[in-house]
């Protein structure tokens, strides 16, 4: 049970950051990334199109499979942050909005990180990596 | 809001106690730098521009604090202008005093305030010296306001072992600190030498 691999996608379906978050994690090429991203993106779109109910978060949330699982949270202005990880794997949405508020702080209050850009930051690495620690994933 | 409050209504005499959050001046700071980043064609412009900007805070605030100073008194010797704004200029700005202050040892015209955590790099992964640039031209313009000319640069220098500090809540520790070096000017150092006299 561990969280494997984090990607977040902008409002476009361009990926801006993508890390593994343990040595699990399968090693796929940030080519591939990218094109998860976008693909994962335009699903999401889809997902909610094809929502019979029209609830306040469309998309998709979870996928759940045998030998993985795939958690979304979208933002109100469209940021997707994704994490993939082992099944049974607990407490992946708290990860995710804590993530979030990581972004806020070390990217976007960042007066050198430009919207919808690919988030270089070591800042946000590190925040990261606190926030892996505390929820007991190294 | 009832008129009584306005902010111009209040006494100037009165320090000021209120705050802001972190995040609310997080956002405009970033603007501000943003809006310098546009208009300058590089790095060292952009410096320029964000101390050009706290020179005019600097100027002020040492109005303000001078006027709010029960004996209204003037500082007139180099240690003590220093210590004015490392203790009461950061004190009003920021609601704590800088970490410290020394004088360069292989420089005598030389002087730094050092600062864990400025609040201008706070959220800054790179560039964080020309970020803190407007701080530079805070000290710039009370030393320029209280008649000490002097250049003042900003640099970010790695904190060493055991030296470490802790930043603000939720965010990674920093591992630099900001350094603020003013050079006076020739003029201003013989006079303070006649002082001493």
């Amino acid at each position: 049970m561990a969280y494997l691999h984090l990607f977040i996608v902008n409002k476009s379906g361009g990926l801006i950051h993508h890390r593994a978050l343990s040595h699990h994690a399968p090693q796929i090429g940030t080519n591939e990334w990218l094109r998860i991203g976008s693909t994962f993106h335009s699903l999401h779109a889809i997902a909610g199109e094809a929502s019979p109910v029209k609830a306040k978060h469309d998309g998709i949330e979870l996928i759940e499979g045998e030998g993985l699982i795939l958690c979304c949270f979208q933002t109100r202005t469209g940021i997707k942050f994704v994490i993939t990880a082992e099944p049974g794997t607990r407490f992946i949405q708290n990860v995710l909005k804590e993530i979030y508020v990581a972004y806020t702080d070390c990217a976007l209050k960042d007066p050198f990180y430009e919207l919808e850009m690919p988030i270089r930051s070591d800042l946000f690495s590190e925040a990261v990596n606190d926030i892996m620690g505390r929820f007991g994933n190294r | 809001m009832s008129k009584s409050t306005s902010i111009l209504d209040r006494p100037i005499l009165k320090p000021r106690t209120d705050q802001v959050s972190m995040s609310a001046y997080g956002y405009l700071y970033s603007e501000l730098v943003q809006y310098h980043q546009t208009r300058a064609s590089s790095i060292s412009e952009l410096e320029e521009r964000l101390a050009s900007s706290g020179y005019g805070v600097g100027f002020k605030i040492l109005e303000l604090l001078s006027y709010r100073n029960k004996d209204n008194r003037r500082e007139t010797r180099i240690m003590s202008i220093l210590q004015f704004i490392s203790s009461s200029v950061w004190k009003s700005l920021f609601g704590r005093a800088a970490d410290s202050l020394e004088k360069s040892i292989e420089h005598t015209d030389e002087y730094m305030i050092f600062d864990y955590n400025p609040i201008t790099s706070n959220f800054v992964s790179v560039n964080k010296a020309v970020s803190d640039a407007y701080i530079s031209g805070i000290i710039g313009g009370v030393l320029e306001g209280a008649g000490f000319t002097a250049r003042v640069s900003a640099h970010s220098v790695d904190i060493e072992e055991g030296e470490m500090k802790n930043g603000l809540i939720g965010m990674p520790s920093r591992k630099d600190k900001a350094v603020f070096l003013i050079k006076f000017s020739e003029k201003v150092l013989e006079r303070d030498a006649k002082l001493d006299r």
